[in-house]
């Protein structure tokens, strides 16, 4: 870890020398400032207790490489299958951290779908407003990221615009010969009533450890509508740290979906700030993960003002020697009266190799409250094997189906019925099980 | 009508009613913590050299200790060296009857609603009284020892059962446990020892009564309580403590052993000082409760926790055998600038264990009350079943509830559920009472009696009627 913090503490020289006389504006302080914090603080360790059961020691080992130079192309056919392919979308792509204007569908027109480097010379009064002011300063990874923030998606969308079609941002890494680091960087400004939806996703072409550090800032102005779906299916080879938070103004509704199947190790840290009164936030789960995996989600819903709903569903399921984390916070400050925060979490362990562990965390300040929270770890009810199994269904089928269906809750808030079937499929695929129908 | 908050403000502005002082003449160690110390309390008990060698042992173990910063209360570090460690009430000798304890004591006990004529009499218990560390009496010990049970003060086990207590002691909670156990292995000047042979089930229901009494001086209680094979045992421990300005430390040591299909079940009414009402002053409540099941063997801990301006206790149980079972019920209310956290480790090793948490948080004032639990089901522990229940009550919007539950689980049979709610007493609710002829005030004692039900239910008779006293003097009217 130490040798990953000197490397970085280098590169960000490298990086401001690269900067041409920009390295004094407000941006720039801001990214100094959010490194010194990393370099204060360092990686997290077991010793944190956000980092309790999650070690990242053998996620940073291997030498990646800070910045890629030499550049791949990537041809559309090889990547096809991680678009969303029955619908017209708006596409962001970016292989190896810059963008690719050849594979990407854009616009300007009412509203604003492109580039954070874009965004950073174009609107520099929204870079101002906007950058580095939804994370919360104290996430170590987070702090490395802004540092080194400069590329990403950068969403806009005009009062009163309803986008016509979904956004799909994909971050394509390609195979250099050796371990890469690669850190987009997404602002996401919904204004008044608004609407959006957008999906996102990391992929790794390479051979060899590929780690994300991926941060999403995220603004839902009064009114606004805006699902965001992160669909978490690496190679085996690469690891996430996506940090994203997401502050809501009044009457906004955010729904924030997050499906983990792939990659050697995932960590989210989900944050949900919910700034003004009668908003409504939504943060789906479904993990369903096997043999040397781990997927670790925190999340947060910090109520700092009356008359706000949350609500979390996660829903895990862990074979082989997988290890899940679960961590959901809801903080409720005072003042914040007639609060409703609900939480679920659900867990099927399928082997004795595989663990989970959770800690489903309420701390309240406020009396006239409805908060709760539930958290299982079961198996599946023998009953309902029964009846399918008396119904001629084998075994293994049956047991499929029912982790199936046990899964599917998380999918409740997905609006667009092409990624719905995507993930099913996903979720079916994952279980080895073949199913002739849609749920 | 009086509206919810007037009346709240009325019920919790009560002042502590177990508040006076006994004057009875202390024959002190000077205040200050070193081997010397240590060796002139282990002089002082005339206890073997093993015994002092333990306590030097953990002494120099908590040494290297820091205190610990995890839980959820902020208080003005305690000043170790300023606390006297050992206090004994001077007139001691021993006494047969009740006549020969001091007038002044038993006072004190009658102030308290506990007068030993009367216990002893009418329920039937018996109680080792410990007031500042020194047991003065122990009742119904020789029909005790009739059926073979050993009840007395831990000083008294050291002296006499050496070879149980060298077995036993520190091997549910070692020495190095943590920062607070270090110290009391360290330091412990009394407490009671308990052994209930094989077969054998305990008559009656065993209790101590623990006091802080003389000004400065910490209290560290060490209970041990073995149940051999196939035996049963009820035992109840009550606090309350008279008010003093300076914070009062006390970090007791429980350590329960469960034998092979042994039941022991632990009742705990906690009424310390809780500070004023600008939460000046308390006691400070650092506990290490622990118990070991051994096969088909059972622990359960209740607990009424009102008391105290620092809280920081955490029952446990590790179910290492086959079939055990352990429980955990909790009712903890904390007023005025009392802090609690409080909870469990339930610790399942063995195949088929089984765990119940029940825990009961009512906070009003300015007051916080955390949850905090640990369930951690190990590789090995085929059908280990866990069910969890947290849930609060805020009066009031100063106060502040927090839940922290880890759940740990490495094997697949596991069954683990947990689930909190948190909430106020709801409007609908007290007016449904009203529309019945039934005032604010009874309303609300009947909703959070309700509340509590689950766990006085745990509670052995002349307990609950206590337990709901002193929720009663902590809120004030609002329990009936």
């Amino acid at each position: 870890m130490e040798a990953l913090k000197d490397k970085l503490e280098s590169s960000f020289l490298v990086f401001e020398n690269e900067l041409n006389g920009e390295g004094e504006g407000p941006i720039h302080t801001r990214r100094r400032e959010a490194f010194e914090r990393f370099v204060k603080s360092g990686f997290p360790t077991k010793r944190d207790e956000e980092w309790k059961y999650t070690n990242l020691k053998p996620v940073l080992k291997p030498d990646f490489r800070v910045f890629v130079n030499d550049e791949n192309t990537v041809d559309f056919s090889s990547i096809k299958r991680f678009f969303l392919n029955d619908v017209d979308t708006y596409k962001l792509v970016f292989i190896d951290g810059y963008y690719s204007s050849w594979l990407s569908e854009t616009t300007h027109q009412g509203f604003d779908i492109c580039t954070f480097s874009n965004m950073l010379t174009k609107y520099k009064d929204v870079a101002e407003q906007y950058f580095g002011k939804a994370l919360p300063e104290n996430e170590a990874m987070a702090s490395v990221n802004t540092a080194f923030a400069r590329e990403g998606a950068f969403i806009r969308i005009k009062r009163n615009v309803t986008v016509d079609k979904p956004v799909e941002i994909i971050f394509i890494t390609t195979d250099h010969g050796v371990a890469t680091l690669a850190q987009p960087r997404n602002l996401v400004v919904v204004e008044e009533n608004a609407e959006i939806t957008i999906l996102e996703r990391h992929q790794s072409l390479s051979e060899q450890p590929v780690l994300t550090n991926t941060a999403t800032e995220i603004f839902a102005l009064r009114d606004s509508r805006l699902n965001y779906y992160k669909i978490q299916n690496d190679a085996k080879t690469a690891s996430l740290i996506d940090s994203t938070a997401v502050r809501q103004y009044r009457g906004s509704n955010v729904t924030m979906g997050t499906y983990s199947f792939g990659n050697k190790f995932i960590r989210n840290n989900l944050n949900f700030f919910l700034e003004e009164e009668h908003t409504e936030s939504h943060m789906d789960g479904i993990t369903v993960i096997d043999e040397g995996q781990t997927v670790d989600h925190h999340t947060l819903a910090d109520h700092k003002v009356p008359n706000c709903y949350s609500d979390e569903l996660y829903k895990g399921i862990y074979d082989a020697n997988a290890h899940g984390v679960f961590n959901g916070k809801v903080m409720v400050h005072p003042h914040a009266q007639k609060t409703n925060a609900f939480q679920q979490n659900n867990n099927i362990l399928l082997t004795d190799k595989a663990s989970i562990d959770t800690k489903p965390q309420l701390e309240i300040f406020a009396d006239d409250v409805q908060c709760s929270h539930g958290c299982t770890i079961g198996q599946l009810d023998e009953e309902a094997m029964f009846y399918l199994r008396s119904r001629g269904i084998p075994e293994k089928e049956a047991k499929a189906l029912l982790l199936y269906a046990f899964a599917n809750d998380g999918l409740r808030n997905v609006k667009i019925p092409a990624l719905r079937k995507k993930l099913n499929r996903q979720i079916a695929k994952k279980l080895n099980v073949n199913l002739d129908f849609e749920l | 009508m009086k509206t919810e908050e007037s009346y709240l403000e009325e019920v919790t502005a009560s002042e502590y009613k177990y508040g006076f002082y006994t004057n009875i003449e202390a024959d002190k160690v000077p205040p200050g913590l070193s081997e010397e110390v240590i060796r002139i309390i282990s002089a002082k008990k005339q206890e073997p050299e093993w015994m002092t060698e333990w306590r030097l042992d953990a002494y120099r173990k908590f040494l290297k200790m820091t205190e610990p910063k995890w839980p959820n209360v902020t208080y003005p570090e305690p000043d170790l060296q300023a606390i006297s460690y050992y206090s004994a009430p001077k007139k001691k000798k021993e006494l047969d009857s009740l006549d020969e304890v001091d007038p002044e004591l038993l006072k004190t006990f009658e102030k308290l609603g506990i007068s030993l004529e009367e216990q002893k009499r009418l329920s039937g218990v018996a109680m080792d009284v410990v007031v500042d560390s020194v047991s003065v009496k122990t009742t119904f010990k020789e029909k005790l020892a009739e059926l073979g049970i050993i009840f007395c003060s831990m000083s008294d086990a050291i002296q006499e059962h050496p070879e149980l207590v060298q077995k036993y002691l520190g091997t549910v909670v070692p020495k190095s446990d943590n920062y607070y156990a270090a110290l009391n292995s360290a330091v412990f000047t009394d407490g009671s020892f308990c052994y209930i042979p094989k077969g054998v089930r305990c008559p009656m229901e065993l209790s101590t009564y623990f006091r802080i009494n003389e000004a400065g001086t910490g209290q560290f209680e060490r209970t041990l309580v073995i149940a051999d094979e196939s035996s049963y045992v009820s035992y109840l421990e009550g606090c309350t403590a008279p008010m003093r300005d300076e914070n009062q430390l006390h970090a007791a040591v429980v350590e329960l052993v469960a034998l092979d299909n042994a039941e022991i079940k632990y009742s705990t009414v906690q009424n310390w000082y809780p500070g004023n009402k600008e939460g000046k002053g308390g006691i400070y409540n650092f506990v290490t409760k622990r118990g070991m099941c051994e096969r088909n063997a059972k622990i359960s801990w209740t607990q009424v926790e009102t008391g105290s301006a620092v809280t920081w206790k955490y029952p446990s149980c590790i179910l290492k055998g086959e079939n055990s079972v352990g429980e955990f019920y909790s009712v903890a209310v904390t007023n005025n600038y009392q802090q609690a956290d409080t909870g469990t480790k339930m610790i399942h090793l063995g195949k088929n264990t089984k765990s119940t948490i029940i825990s009961k948080g009512i906070c009003a004032g300015h007051s916080n009350g955390s949850y905090r639990g640990l369930v951690r089901i190990g590789s090995r522990a085929e059908n280990a079943r866990n069910f969890s229940q947290c849930d609060s009550l805020l009066m009031g919007n100063g106060c502040g509830s927090h839940t922290f539950p880890y759940i740990e689980t490495q094997n697949k049979t596991a069954k683990v559920e947990h689930e909190a709610t948190t909430s106020k007493i709801g409007e609908d609710q007290i007016f449904y009472c009203n529309q019945r002829g039934i005032g604010e005030e009874e309303a609300i004692a009947l909703i959070v009696n309700g509340y509590c039900k689950d766990v006085l239910n745990q509670l052995p008779m002349e307990f609950a009627v206590e337990a709901q006293k002193l929720l009663a003097i902590s809120l004030e009217g609002s329990v009936g």
